[in-house]
This record gives structure tokens, sequence and C-alpha cells, in this order.
């Protein structure tokens, strides 16, 4: 526990001292921030206060982000050569993955505090339905953890950084738009495939609905990465 | 302190460490002698946990790396082959992460943290970036990280490649100087630094250990044959057919415009040499004596292994 979270700080740290964190929270903040405000400039005379436009927007971008975001973690040790650091201290490989990945979180966390104004706005000139605006974040919360779960496994793959964006990016749209394609297949396959995708649950959370499905879902996605990428990390001692 | 039985390593189907054994005692300096891709990296990785044997047994500090692989690495310091360093840390932030995750407590890091410091001469630069420093400073930095949690084993992948002449030697006496209490394994390729620092030498080629000895019998044996290079102004077939009767003298070959003579062991022919051109009325340009290579040594240990079969 102590080696995860040295390394989880360590990342934090880092993320903080790096330009990339900070552009990654500029077009985050700018896009969702658009989406957000964009329905109160219309001429209508109907708002509704929500933060809608805000979390579909987000999970979106979330998902190409958190490529970007997570790139560096361990291609960047693999072509620097610190990961002969990493490997030879006396640290679990479990704890390496699971430090980077709690740093990461970490950071997302507190590029996703910077937007608590949208509610918070809503709150000084409305009366929002507070529900849907915590599952809304909830929702945001477990999907990062799955995006970067993905990412350092992408990342573990490889020693060059744009490699890795590359095949997170790819694996997470996949497994957002696979619930599109489900439509086009046979009804039975096309419910379990459904099933399948990140998007396929993330409506319910915009929604104000907890379903213990999806936050299993979302949760084992997690986790299966995390596993992957620590096996991939095993498995490059026996190159 | 280390031991390594039958080591064996594939990277797919290429053998890079073919069967080798050997043992370091406690409190000795060793040197893994090899040209390049040799297979030295690929042994010391495995030391260190890096990569996983194909087949072997292998225990550092008294740990098999195999079932003790965590408590071996806390024993172990490593600097491999390009020093491992994170540009965007402080030196000291770097060691402080580095103490941490080998699990030195708070007090512990802050004292080892200025003992580094001290050893390696790294005090106007502790807080400094590291990508900001200069190549001899990031070696040291390389040299700190691996000693900061006081490991019983020190392994050092080519210490002194790629540095000026006088951190050579403050590098080597800092070897010395740690060799007084811990285990020490180190990979060169050049030939002089072994015999400064080493007290015992493994020689490496092809995967193979072609030779194990002290640097004593090592450096007799290198020295008991000498090679003589002449540049001489006279015609080439007669110069060569009369150094050639020279007593002491077993070969003369002709490379470019110069003579190379190679001695018989314990010979030195060198004024009968001069005598030999001088009375031939030829003109002598220059005479000095070749050190042997690596690369001569090699072919001189691979050689009379192959005849030894």
């Amino acid at each position: 526990m102590r080696n995860t979270t040295t390394i989880a700080l360590k990342e934090f740290k880092s993320y903080l001292a790096s330009p990339m964190a900070y552009i990654v929270a500029g077009i985050f903040l700018f896009a969702t921030g658009f989406f957000f405000g964009n329905p109160f400039l219309s001429p209508s005379t109907y708002f509704e206060t929500s933060i809608k436009g805000f979390l579909e927007i987000g999970s979106i971008l979330l998902l190409l982000l958190t490529a970007v975001l997570t790139m560096r973690l361990l291609a960047e040790e693999r072509k620097m050569g610190t990961m002969e650091l990493l490997l030879t201290a006396p640290v679990r490989d479990s704890e390496i993955i699971l430090g980077k990945f709690l740093g990461s979180l970490g950071t997302l966390i507190a590029m996703l505090a910077l937007t608590f104004y949208y509610p918070l706005l809503l709150i000084i000139f409305g009366d929002p339905d507070m529900g849907p605006i915590g599952t809304g974040y909830l929702g945001l919360f477990l999907l990062s953890s799955v995006c970067l779960a993905v990412g350092i496994f992408a990342s573990s793959l490889t020693s060059n950084q744009i490699v890795s964006a590359v095949v997170a990016g790819g694996i997470l749209f996949a497994l957002w738009f696979i619930g599109d394609a489900a439509g086009l297949l046979p009804e039975a396959l096309g419910e379990v495939v459904g099933y399948l995708s990140l998007s396929y649950y993330f409506p319910d959370f915009i929604r104000g609905v907890i379903d213990t499905r999806s936050i299993v879902y979302y949760l084992s996605i997690t986790v299966l990465f995390i596993f992957l990428a620590i096996r991939s990390l095993e498995n490059s001692r026996w190159s | 302190m280390i031991q390594v039985r039958n080591l064996t390593k594939y990277y797919g189907n290429r053998l890079a460490v073919d069967n080798i054994s050997f043992t370091v005692e406690k409190g000795e300096i060793v040197g893994f002698l090899g040209p390049n891709a040799a297979g030295k990296t690929t042994t010391m990785r495995i030391l260190t946990g890096f990569l996983a044997p194909t087949s072997g047994d292998i225990s550092v500090a008294n740990y098999d790396i195999a079932s003790h692989s965590l408590e071996a690495r806390q024993r172990t310091g490593y600097l491999p082959e390009a020093v491992p360093l994170y540009g965007d840390m402080t030196v000291r932030s770097y060691f402080d992460f580095l103490a941490r995750l080998r699990g030195l407590d708070k007090n512990r890091i802050k004292t080892r943290i200025e003992d580094v410091t001290e050893i390696c001469h790294l005090e106007e630069y502790i807080d400094v970036l590291i990508g900001k420093l200069s190549k001899g400073f990031r070696q040291r930095v390389g040299v700190a990280q691996a000693i900061i949690h006081e490991p019983e084993v020190l392994i050092l992948d080519d210490p002194t490649i790629g540095i000026d002449p006088i951190q050579v030697a403050m590098t080597r006496q800092l070897i010395k100087e740690l060799g007084k209490e811990r285990t020490i394994l180190l990979s060169t390729h050049i030939l002089p630094e072994v015999s400064m620092t080493c007290e015992r030498v493994i020689i490496i080629h092809e995967g193979k250990i072609v030779a194990e000895d002290r640097i004593e019998n090592l450096s007799s044996m290198i020295s008991g044959s000498k090679r003589i290079r002449l540049e001489v102004e006279g015609p080439a077939q007669e110069v060569a057919k009369r150094l050639r009767r020279i007593k002491g003298v077993n070969q003369v070959s002709r490379q470019d415009s110069h003579y190379i003579i190679e001695c018989a062991a314990g010979q030195d022919p060198r004024s009968k040499i001069i005598e030999t051109i001088v009375q031939g009325g030829w003109t002598l340009l220059s005479l000095e004596h070749i050190e042997m290579s690596l690369e001569d040594i090699f072919l001189k240990l691979t050689a009379e292994e192959e005849t030894a079969k």
C-alpha cells in the first residue's frame, strides 16, 4: 500500500508539473462549458436547470482526453529506461500499476472538480434537481476509471506514446459505440452486445437513476483492464 | 553473495546467455568484461530482476531471485547502462522517491540523501531539475540512487561510459571506496578499467564465460606476448625477411605501411630490431609497443579454447 501511494503521489505531482494535464483540462473545460452554457443563450423562454449538456459532451470527451492523459504512464518509462528502476525496486507489479492508476485518477478528479461551478451556477440562479447532478458526477467518475484503466493497459503495451494513445482511444470508442452497432445484429445477440457497451449505461446516470448493474459493469471493466495491465507488465520480464 | 548456476537466457530464438555459472563472494569487486552484445547487460538485468531467466538458479544477497525476488531486490543497488532518470524531477525529489520505494523510513531518507549527495559531490545541484544536468552529473545521480538504500550488492552496468576522463577517475575511486564494504559486479568493455578497479575478472563472449581469473593472472597472460609496430623506410620484402630472422620474433605481418611484429613470450627483441634495420642501411621512422586490445584477448582466449577442444 505504501509503495502504491508513493507511486501515485509521484505521478500526481508530475502531472501538475507537465503542460499536458493543463492542456487536457483546458480543452475539457472549454468544450464542456460551451455545451453547458449554450442552452441558456438560446432565445427560448424555457430552460432545463440541469447539467445534461455538460454530461453528454463530457462523457465523449473523456474517452479521448484520458487516452492522451495516460499515454505516457508506462510507455515513457519504457522509452526513458526508468522502467528498469521500477521493475528492479522492491515493489510488486500490481503496486506499480495501481499507483499509476490512482495518480491519474487523482488528476482526473481534480479536473472534474473544476466543473463544480456549473451546478453551483444553477443553484445560485435557479432551483436544480440535485439527484441527477449527483448521479451524473458518479457516472463521470466511474467512466473515468474505466478510461484510465484502458489507457494504462494501452500504455503498458508499447514504448511509443502515440501508439498507446491510439490503442486506448480505439478500445474506448469501440466499447462506447458498440451499442449503436447492436441494433444491426439479430435481436438476442444485439441485446447481449448492447449490454457490453459503455454508452448503454451512461444515460441512466444522466437521468438520475442508479442501477447496480451499471456500477458493477463499469467497475468490472476497470478491474479487468487493470488486471490486463499488470499481466502485460509481468510479461515484459519474459521477453 | 551472488550465485549463478547454469543461467541461460533466450530472446525468442536468439540465445543471449549460454549456461553460465559464477559466484561473487562478499566484499569482492568483480569485473564483467566482454565486447558489445556478449551478454553482460542481459545477465545483469536478470540478476536485478528486470528480466526473468529462461533457466538457471540464481541467488543475490542470499535470496533466491525466483522465489524471494522482493527481498533480493531490496538488497541490490543497480545502475543500468542507460542511466534511468526522470528529467522533470529535482535531484532531491528523485532520491526521495527512490528511497521511499526501497522502504527507507522518513528520518533515514533525510540522512541518506545528505550522505549520497556528499559522496557523489552533488551539493550544488541537489535542487536542480535532472533534465538540466550535464551528462557527467547525471551519471553521478545514477550512482547515488544505486547506493541510497545501502545495498549489500551493487550491480553497475558500464558505469564510466560517456563521461569525461576526470569524472571517470572519480567514479573509479568511488567504486573502490564502495567495494570495501559491499559486493560489486561491474561490467565494462574497457580493459584498463578492470585492472584499476577489480580484484577478479569474468570474461564473457557470445554468451559464454571464456575466462575467469584474478586480475594478476590475467594481466600476466596479456603481457605474456608483446606486439610491436614498426615504420621503416626500405624495401618491404627484404625488411620483412630480415626481421623474421631475429631471435624472439615469432611473426611479421604488413599493415599498410607498417610492420606488425609478434614477439615470443617473455622476449623483448627491440634492440635487435633496431640493430638489424641500421645494419641494412634503412631508416627507422617509428617503433612502438602495441597494447593488446580486448578484441585480441578474446581472439586469443577463444582460439585457445578451440584448440583445447
